[in-house]
């Protein structure tokens, strides 16, 4: 039997069946949560899928963080449990404050639906240690809300931290800025996903579980899928290493 | 108990990219409008509080605003009070 690892289904998720199997590719043993349950079943992490939790009313995210299963999530990560959020569970996460900065409305006011390239500023964390630094990874968004801010002074921090986890790269590999076509929501400094500073918390707009199968398309996302789930059976062991800011 | 009537009012901070506010101004042309300029899209929420008195009322709304109705990474907001009589009877859907 593969490590359980708790997939939340909120009112309006519509990413959690690909997640669930996603990680059943990946020889893990999904756990879906309803966000009305409080327990998490004892998993060894848990992912907020992509979708629209709540309706997104009044902004993406911000109802769903008052569930009963995302004060359970909360209290999960503060004792240094995985949790990785995609496209809107980013959105949830960002909200609950368990990671850092906002998701505003993309620059274009365009829903963006199509294919981006990512690349991992870090090898050592729970969520990337199967993924090469700085290699493309070609993966779906499929987000209204996903420019990534937060003040000048927070991304100074998060940079210097290493807490910007994925950017958006152009084709020649470098930070897409926010105009490229490459961005496809404008995000700042081209992020496209986030850690937060204990390192056990981590969000992105793109779509891992969508491009986890050569017949999707890509199986770039499988290396994130992966290494949460041989992050998740360290730590079901008891033998895991958080690299977090630094 | 007494029933007391807010609007709050949240609106992007400054310097906040409003794309929204954006969109609007980049339509004036198209109206014939000039001279209108610093458009910024925001949201009202109108409410009615059962409480004790205006000021638990008052506590209660700016709670709610400041918790779910605005993000302080990037809103701000305004708790505004409305005649008592105002919209709280509109409604029946």
């Amino acid at each position: 039997m593969g490590v359980r690892i708790g997939v939340v289904v909120f009112p309006g998720s519509n990413c959690d069946r690909d997640t669930v199997h996603a990680l059943e590719v990946a020889g893990a043993e999904p756990v879906v949560l309803w966000h009305e349950q409080a327990s998490l079943d004892g998993v060894a992490a848990v992912i907020l899928p992509g979708g629209f939790a709540y309706g997104d009313y009044v902004r993406a995210g911000v109802i769903a963080r008052f569930s009963p299963v995302m004060r359970s999530v909360a209290a999960f990560a503060a004792g240094g449990g995985l949790v990785l959020g995609i496209c809107n569970g980013f959105q949830v996460l960002a909200e609950a404050g368990l990671v850092p900065g906002a998701l505003l409305r993309n620059r274009s006011l365009r829903f963006a639906g199509r294919e981006v390239t990512i690349a991992a500023t870090r090898d050592d964390t729970l969520f990337t240690r199967g993924v090469a630094v700085g290699r493309p990874l070609r993966m779906p968004v499929a987000h209204g809300e996903g420019c990534y801010f937060a003040d000048d002074a927070t991304l100074d921090r998060l940079e210097r931290d290493g807490q910007v986890l994925f950017r958006y790269v152009d084709a020649a590999g470098s930070a897409a800025g926010p105009a490229d076509p490459g961005n496809p929501n404008g995000s700042l400094r081209a992020i496209a996903g986030v850690l937060n500073a204990a390192g056990n918390v981590a969000g992105l707009m793109p779509h891992p579980e969508r491009a986890a199968e050569a017949i999707l398309g890509s199986d770039d996302g499988m290396g994130l899928i992966r290494s949460l789930v041989d992050s998740a059976a360290a730590a079901a062991h008891g033998s895991v290493e958080l690299a977090g800011a630094r | 108990m007494s029933r007391y009537r807010y609007a709050i009012n949240v609106t992007p901070k400054p310097g906040i990219l409003d794309p929204q506010g954006r969109a609007v101004e980049g339509s004036l042309g198209h109206l014939g409008i000039d001279g209108v300029s610093e458009v910024r899209v925001g949201r009202r929420v109108e409410l009615t509080v059962e409480a004790t008195d205006e000021r638990s009322a008052l506590a209660t709304a700016d709670r709610l605003a400041s918790e779910l109705l605005s993000n302080p990474l990037i809103e701000a907001y305004a708790v505004e009070p409305l005649a008592a009589t105002s919209s709280a009877s509109v409604g029946g859907d």
